[in-house]
């Protein structure tokens, strides 16, 4: 089903998501990827405050080439999720509604999705040309002298992605796939 | 002999950078033009147009096509009469990665030590490859290499007893533990025999040959068509969301080896897969 849904996200609209959604997102989400998440942590360890409230808001997995002049950033695709395993379920804990990224997941981080009632979202590996045209505003709040993997605030507008994992546990990757799959023969490891 | 200055190396060097960036190879474009026209699941095939507009976005806007421009991957096939002068030709190399990814709105991705991880902040140093060869010309690949999918990569050492069995069984392997993670549709670059880095070196330089392009021995080339058959038939499809194009191509360069082994690698790239070539 389409869908059009505000970030910030309502916990109930998140909620009503399902895995094979196709979700286009305007408003105001984050970006993180490993250092920032790294950083994140160290400061949840200090006691000290993140750059930006988790709750009911949407954390993009993404570090962006330069922008060229008079534009708002540069090619702006998702890196692979998986690497924020071990960071998202504390995140989600704490109120972060939801997540774009591309690749699987954990168990740990489904259960945190699932408990929490949030989503995981894919946004087109590889895309970063086309996606950057629905970021209309991006600025730097964070961990500046992480280049790349600083912290940014997009304002975006009908930013396309396809809900993955929803509140429900439900996984794209693991349904989508067997309808096109010729033999599960194929699965055996070495 | 030839001299060469390395100051036409940088220049190269730089401009290919950048080209490779924004422009994919002819081979490339075709594939996934007829990707996009032959995929069967409906949101494959939305996927697939998409990755159509943005390759068109990429180059009319010049944006990146992937945020992820890679770290630089520098082939040089040296003709052994060549004679450089003006400098080291591998600060020559770095210097022109420098400047393509400065001058080129081209993303820093390189950490100056695994462990310590501060950004280089102008993407060098490059990995480079060099290769001594016949003639007085030197031959320049610039393949920048994404993280995602060379994550994925996988090196096994197999037994001389598991055979091309145990060869096809290690490709879908590492293909399906990438699904998703490795961009899909992927080019899948395999290196059979050498030693241990021998076979990762092969696979790597499998994923620079045009795609539609085959091994010239013939067996070689039967697993080349039986590994992207199968890898098509996982299911695993555009961005992993189902499918039946899961792969565009499977490049396998082979070695004579040792006669307790059977090394092969799987190095795994997305459907950028950036490769530009030029000889000087």
């Amino acid at each position: 089903m389409e869908r059009h849904i505000q970030a910030p996200v309502i916990r109930e609209d998140a909620c009503r998501l399902r895995a094979g959604d196709y979700v286009y997102i305007t408003g105001t989400i984050y970006t993180a990827r490993d250092a920032a998440h790294k950083r994140m942590q160290e400061a949840l360890d200090k006691g000290e405050t993140l750059p930006f409230e988790m709750s009911c808001n949407v954390i993009y997995y993404m570090g962006p080439s330069p922008a060229r002049e008079g534009r708002p950033i540069g090619s702006a695709g998702p890196t692979t999720a998986s690497r924020m395993d071990k960071y998202a379920p504390a995140l989600l804990d704490m109120g972060l509604v939801g997540m774009i990224g591309k690749g699987k997941r954990s168990g740990t981080v489904k259960e945190a999705i699932v408990r929490n009632g949030a989503v995981y979202f894919a946004a087109v590996g590889g895309a970063g040309a086309l996606l950057s045209r629905s970021i209309k505003r991006s600025e730097v709040i964070a961990y500046e002298d992480l280049g790349t993997e600083a912290v940014r605030r997009l304002e975006v507008e009908n930013f396309p992605v396809i809900v993955v994992i929803d509140a429900e546990g439900n996984d794209l990757y693991e349904t989508a796939i067997k309808e096109y799959c010729v033999s599960e023969n194929h699965f055996v490891h070495v | 002999m030839r001299t060469i200055n390395v100051a036409d190396v940088t220049q190269s060097v730089r401009e290919m950078c950048i080209e490779a960036n924004h422009f994919l190879a002819e081979d490339m474009d075709r594939a996934m033009k007829r990707a996009a026209e032959e995929e069967r699941a409906p949101l494959g095939r939305q996927i697939l147009c998409q990755l159509q507009d943005n390759l068109k976005i990429a180059g009319e806007d010049m944006i990146p096509i992937c945020q992820d421009t890679g770290m630089a991957v520098i082939f040089l096939e040296i003709g052994q009469e060549v004679h450089f002068e003006g400098g080291l030709l591998e600060a020559a190399v770095n210097e022109g990665v420098r400047q393509g990814y400065t001058v080129g709105y081209l993303r820093k991705s390189v950490v100056g030590d695994p462990i310590i991880r501060e950004n280089t902040k102008d993407n060098t140093p490059a990995v480079i490859h060099y290769e001594m060869v016949s003639g007085d010309q030197v031959r320049i690949t610039v393949a920048p290499k994404g993280f995602g999918s060379e994550n994925m990569s996988r090196v096994f050492m197999l037994k001389p007893a598991d055979g091309i069995e145990g060869v096809k069984h290690a490709i879908l392997t590492a293909v399906k533990d990438a699904g998703p993670n490795a961009c899909p549709p992927m080019v899948v670059g395999v290196g059979i025999g050498g030693t241990f880095e021998k076979c990762a070196l092969m696979a790597k330089k499998a994923l620079t040959r045009p795609v539609d392009r085959h091994s010239e021995i013939p067996y070689v080339r039967e697993l080349e068509e039986e590994m992207l058959q199968k890898i098509n038939q996982t299911g695993i499809g555009p961005g992993g969301l189902g499918g039946t194009t899961t792969a565009l191509a499977v490049n396998i360069n082979t070695y004579p080896t040792h006669i307790a082994g059977l090394p092969v690698a799987v190095n795994i790239c997305c459907h950028v897969n950036r490769h530009v070539t030029r000889v000087i």
